[in-house]
């Protein structure tokens, strides 16, 4: 069966028919080639594919497309300002918080959830948050550094505003 | 195969009772199990549409939990996390931030795994929860929803609504600790809830204490909690409690654990976690006192 | 060159040139292209760990809907025997080809047995679940010591083991026997005063990058390939596919999409020709993926190992003589990295008597391949926790022990040169002074020490550096950028040209586009593609010497280089032009300015590296906490610090890894339990402390910044720094892999039974 969906993606909406059994992230991939959303295990045990679903952070291969009828999802490729990056992405590229990359889109989208609810983490908080987007190249040191550098910028940035 | 998000129980039920149908609540077991072709319902039935199953309520000193609450959710309601830390800390445990924000409890129970980290906490709570079907309404006592690895109490066109945990006793509280191998992103080897209620001056009165993974359900280890009752946890009645989790304990070997590991763990963590569960609530004896 | 005290580029840590794609999710990577109308391709693997194929019925699969082309084994070329094998070096062609499809024999689950391709992926895979495969199902071997026993199952009945003379009479799972020798051991052993003998096991782990492999591939009718995908080389990639399908390599063309991570698992073929002939089959551009679970039974693991190893040494702690028996499990086809291991496990000592006998063995397991550092890391797990057990057993500090023994300039290696300059001393000497090797331990905790060696490579490699009209530069190179590569390879061209680095644009060209450049492995490219960068670079200095030369028309000889232009005097006045100067003025000079270079490099400098770990046990649950954790390496010198920095971490990640959780988990039929990332347990970012680094610098003198490789070492050391912590916190000394909460427990309780 054809599901006649309408979604919010990166504040565009899209009106879109899936399959029952398609997941997001196939959604996402292959309808909208909206491929910074990786697929790394299809099980949910990487975090190569993590988006926000109304604000919640979620991997999208654990969704079915057919679910997100009526919500809101963002993706990496909503992250960046027109003429400016995230400070999270800023802030990976210079402690170069990435070596391969695979999984850095997924890892800037959680990062984005943990600052959203909690804008002042420790570093032991922010390797437990991302304890589910797994990085094989970087020992996850630098991408810690990055995540707290990032916090504390964007904290000077709201305490000026 | 279909997919329908029914928004009342009673269109749920009507859909869940067409053959090969199968419930969807977070989906972090149903979709994963799909992909691998190990699952293929004709008909999902997305149960998130139906307000019951999306609520935590609260009325006096109770609380009930939608079957379909996520993770997330669950830890961020202050008033819960307050009353039932063990609850919230064994369900916090379940995968990874991403998982959080879709797992549910309901799902919890009916994957049936006898690794479920949440599942022995609502036991020792004494949780009971609401089962809806063509038969009509039927509250069950938790213990008695998973039967055997991969399969529940559930009938035919049954679903979980909600869960209730009893009115929260005065000097009581609860605890769970699981071993993985890795800190996060892991199915425990081996789990031990433990809820305790205390008398005024600490000594216990009550002792509730579930095992995960160390049979083919999880296991309300009721003769290794008898020796909590009328001490103070002292190190010689630990020590017999430990004994008698051993005693109760009957795993499997497997690519997880071995049952000389997970028996000799499972009393350690079942020792800790009383210990928790026993400083939470005299915290809660002095603070009243 | 001369080698300057101060850069301008080299050494700093600038933003990559690719960064923004790739955070943005921009960077295409192998499974992110997609063609107009094409197919997908699937493939059925085999369930069982060894059979014989009996039949294989595609008839069901074939009247589906949808489905366009089937492939068995029966669809590869078959390759006659001289062609199996170019210039003595491998793969085995004839056995690469068995392994992409089975022919006879499937030899491990997972093994491929035919692909289907189809108008979607789900249909693809229906149709291959129609495909009914009749094996006969022959008894397997997963252990390595069983494989070796004389009525083991064979896996090849024609295998006769090399290396043996006379050549054994009968067939066997040992490919090969390996034998290296230095002095005499009996003499050595004879002298030694203490004599320590154990026995190690580790298990094989996947190289785990977070990209499952992926292919895209085109035919036209005129035999014109193309294939995207990502790998460690698209010059491997063209070779391979030619060799294996016996086209002319001038026919193919592969681009390369950006690579989620290789660590050496990507520097062979899987997919590629199998898409290539669907493609040819269908006449319809064919796209592959695999799932995670494919990654874990079809693709190279890095082999598992038995080692038996003994060593000798005075009571005051010097070392005379090292024996060891290495066996290496192979997978199904010979090849494991046996050899590699004898070389290195006592690379960083001198040690007069030394000597290695290693055996590459057949195991019904996917056939291994080579996983950073190959062979290194299980070899240096025994002899560095030997090492450290010497250090308990004559009470001596284990970094003064390695320090009395380790090699430097003029030692002879175990495996025969010797040495020329060397870094080993300084990073011993940095671990002694690092405020880590001095901070207290409570109960339950110990401090690991453990050395690791690895030679890096150089090879052929090329690169071109095209000047715009506008002074800027493209720099084109032929190696996939898997860690930043293309950000040294872009500073290394800025320093020597003089030009801001942001002013280079690196680009990395398909195989049509750009000369020939080795794979990226063997830690090659910062040293080897990097010395041609430089080398294209002062071509293009030459050339625009020659263009200020016709444009203020003096002779060259009058004209010099400095800081980034050129420099004359016309009637006594000085005179300056910059690259930009002279690129704007290239159509009165001659046409635009182009410089390049192709080279064999030579002279990699080895690298050696020593890390500090320190660990809690818990004594109930046998559960290790890594507390703290510091890598020292001599790294020559860092183009880019903060990318070495993150080589030495990611290397120290994966070696805690193999440490500590990640195994192959196998049922009694052969089958793995664990092909998922649930159940193989990488390291997670909560599991793991902060790394510190120490980058010793020793420089390379065969390169002009003094650059050495910096990937492999960092994966040698972490195996024993993390089991001699574990010893040394625990008070029990464990030789089997994975460190995982039930060995320790178990090993804690014996301990205690046996008082």
């Amino acid at each position: 069966m054809k599901h006649h969906i309408s979604v919010l993606i990166n504040e565009q909406k899209h009106e879109l028919l899936c399959n029952s059994a398609e997941t997001l992230l196939d959604m996402l991939r292959n309808q909208l080639r909206l491929t910074g959303s990786k697929e790394g295990c299809a099980s949910g045990d990487c975090g190569a594919c993590s988006v926000l679903l109304d604000k919640r952070l979620v991997c999208a291969c654990l969704v079915l497309a057919a679910e997100t009828d009526g919500k809101q999802v963002e993706t990496i490729e909503g992250m960046a300002g027109a003429d400016k990056l995230h400070p999270l992405q800023q802030k990976f590229l210079e402690h170069a918080a990435l070596q391969c990359g695979i999984c850095t889109p997924g890892i800037l989208i959680a990062a984005k959830a943990l600052l959203a609810r909690n804008p002042n983490p420790t570093a032991t908080e922010v390797r437990y948050w991302l304890a589910g987007n797994l990085c094989r190249c970087t020992g996850y040191d630098k991408i810690i550094q990055a995540v707290l550098e990032a916090a504390a910028e964007m904290a000077s940035v709201q305490e000026q505003a | 195969m279909d997919y329908y998000s029914p928004t009342s129980i009673a269109d749920a039920i009507r859909l869940l009772s067409s053959p090969g149908a199968c419930v969807l609540a977070g989906g972090t077991d149903l979709i994963p199990q799909m992909q691998a072709g190990r699952r293929d319902p004709a008909l999902i039935i997305d149960i998130k549409k139906i307000p019951q199953t999306r609520t935590i309520s609260q009325h006096a000193n109770r609380f009930s939990i939608g079957a379909a609450v996520t993770g997330a959710e669950l830890s961020e309601h202050p008033q819960l996390h307050a009353c039932w830390p063990g609850i919230v800390e064994a369900f916090d445990l379940i995968g990874s931030s991403q998982i959080q924000g879709r797992a549910t409890p309901g799902g919890n129970f009916c994957n049936a795994s006898p690794a479920a980290d949440s599942v022995p906490a609502f036991i020792a709570a004494n949780a009971t929860c609401r089962i809806v079907g063509p038969q009509g309404e039927r509250e069950c006592p938790v213990e008695q929803i998973i039967v055997s690895p991969g399969k529940t109490c559930l009938q035919a066109g049954e679903f979980i609504v909600s869960f209730m945990l009893p009115e929260t006793l005065p000097y009581s509280a609860d605890a769970y600790l699981r071993m993985t191998p890795r800190t996060e992103m892991d199915i425990a080897i081996t789990g031990a809830a433990v809820r305790l209620t205390l008398d005024k001056a600490g000594v216990c009165q009550t002792a509730r204490v579930v095992l995960g993974a160390v049979g083919p359900t999880p296991l309300l280890a009721e003769a290794a909690a008898k020796h909590l009752p009328g001490s103070r946890l002292e190190k010689k009645t630990l020590q017999l409690f430990e004994e008698a989790v051993r005693e109760q304990c009957r795993p499997i070997n497997d690519k997880r654990g071995t049952i000389e590991y997970r028996t000799a763990v499972a009393a350690v963590l079942a020792r800790r976690s009383a210990l928790i569960a026993y400083e939470r609530a005299l915290a809660r004896t002095e603070v009243q006192q | 060159m001369n080698r300057k005290q101060t850069y301008q580029w080299v050494g700093s840590r600038p933003i990559r040139p690719d960064g923004i794609d790739k955070v943005t999710g921009k960077a295409e990577f192998a499974a992110d292209f997609s063609l107009p109308g094409m197919l997908h391709g699937v493939i059925l693997r085999s369930p069982v760990a060894h059979a014989r194929i009996l039949r294989i019925d595609t008839a069901l699969a074939t009247a589906l809907p949808g489905v366009k082309a089937i492939i068995t084994a029966a669809d590869m070329p078959v390759i006659p025997e001289q062609d199996a094998v170019v210039n003595q070096q491998p793969p085995d062609f004839r056995e690469l080809s068995d392994n992409l499809m089975a022919r006879d024999k499937v030899l491990y689950e997972g093994h491929a047995v035919a692909a289907v391709a189809a108008t979607s992926r789900e249909l693809a895979l229906q149709a291959a679940q129609l495909i009914q495969v009749e094996y006969e199902v022959l008894p397997h071997v997963i252990d390595v010591r069983l494989a070796m026993e004389p009525d083991a199952p064979l896996l090849n009945e024609q295998l006769i083991t090399k290396g043996i003379d006379p050549a054994p009479e009968y067939p066997s799972n040992i490919a090969s026997r390996h034998e290296q020798v230095l002095g005499d051991v009996t003499a050595g052993f004879a002298e030694a005063e203490i004599i320590l003998e154990r026995e190690f096991t580790t298990q094989p782990v996947h190289q785990g990058y977070i990209e499952p492999h992926a292919c895209t591939a085109r035919i036209n009718v005129d035999g014109e390939a193309q294939i995207w995908c990502s790998s460690q080389g698209h010059y491997m990639v063209r070779a391979y596919c030619a060799r294996l399908l016996r086209m002319d390599i001038s026919r193919i063309r592969v681009t390369p999409l950006e690579i989620g991570g290789g660590f050496g698992g990507k520097t062979t073929v899987y997919l590629e020709p199998i898409a290539l002939l669907l493609a040819a089959k269908t006449g319809k551009p064919v796209t592959m993926k695999m799932s995670r679970q494919e990654v874990f039974t079809s693709t190279g693991p890095a082999s598992g190992s038995y080692i038996a190893m003994k060593i000798g040494a005075r009571k005051d702690g010097s070392i005379i003589a090292a024996e060891a028996i290495l066996c290496y499990q192979a997978g199904a086809y010979p090849g494991s990295p046996v050899k590699l291991g004898c070389m290195t496990a006592f690379a960083p000592y001198r040690i007069p008597n030394v000597r290695m006998i290693g055996y590459d063995v057949l195991v019904n397991r996917p056939k291994s391949a080579a996983y950073r550092a190959p062979g290194a890391p299980m070899a240096a797990f025994a002899a560095e926790s030997l090492i450290d057990l010497l250090a308990q057993e004559l009470q001596l500090d284990p970094v003064a022990l390695r320090l009395l023994n380790a090699a430097e300039e003029g030692t002879q290696a175990p495996y025969g040169p010797r040495f020329k300059q060397i870094g080993y001393r300084q990073t011993l000497e940095a671990a002694l002074q690092h405020p880590h090797y001095s901070a207290p331990l409570a109960a339950n905790q110990g401090r690991g020490i453990a050395s690791g060696f690895w030679f890096n490579i150089g090879g052929q490699s090329s690169a071109a550096i095209h000047l715009n009209e506008d002074g800027t530069a493209i720099l084109v190179t032929g190696n996939p950028d898997i860690g930043g590569s293309r950000a040294s390879m872009a500073i290394m061209a800025a320093e020597v040209l003089g030009m801001d680095y942001r002013d280079i644009s690196p680009v990395i060209a398909d195989t049509s586009s750009g000369a020939y450049s080795d794979l990226t492995g063997g830690s090659r490219v910062t040293f080897a593609v990097g010395l041609a960068v430089i080398t294209a670079a002062e071509d293009v200095i030459q050339q625009l010497k020659a263009r200020a030369a016709l444009l203020w028309d003096v002779p060259e000889t009058q004209i010099s280089w400095e800081s980034g232009s050129f420099h004359t005097e016309l009637q006594g006045k000085p005179q300056r032009m910059s690259i930009a100067d002279i690129a704007a003025k290239s159509a009165q000079t001659g046409g635009p300015v182009s410089g390049k270079a192709t080279i064999n490099a030579q002279g990699a400098g080895p690298g050696f590296g020593t890390h500090l770990c320190d660990v809690e046990v818990d004594p109930e649950t046998g559960q290790v906490k890594i507390l703290r954790y510091t890598a020292i390496q001599d790294v020559g010198k860092a183009i880019h610090p903060a990318y070495v920095e993150g080589q030495l971490q990611g290397g120290a990640a994966q070696g805690i890894g193999w440490a500590l959780n990640e195994e192959y988990l196998y049922d009694e039929s052969g089958k793995l339990l664990n092909p998922g990332f649930l159940d193989y347990r990488m390291p997670v970012a909560s599991d793991l402390p902060a790394i510190d680094t120490v980058l010793v610098e020793v420089p390379n003198p065969a390169h002009p910044f003094g650059v050495r490789g910096v990937g492999e070492v960092p994966i040698i050391a972490p195996l024993a720094a993390v089991a001699n912590a574990v010893a040394r916190a625990t008070g029990v000394r464990l030789t089997d892999l994975p460190l995982s909460p039930p060995r320790i427990l178990a090993a804690i309780e014996a301990a205690k039974r046996s008082g």
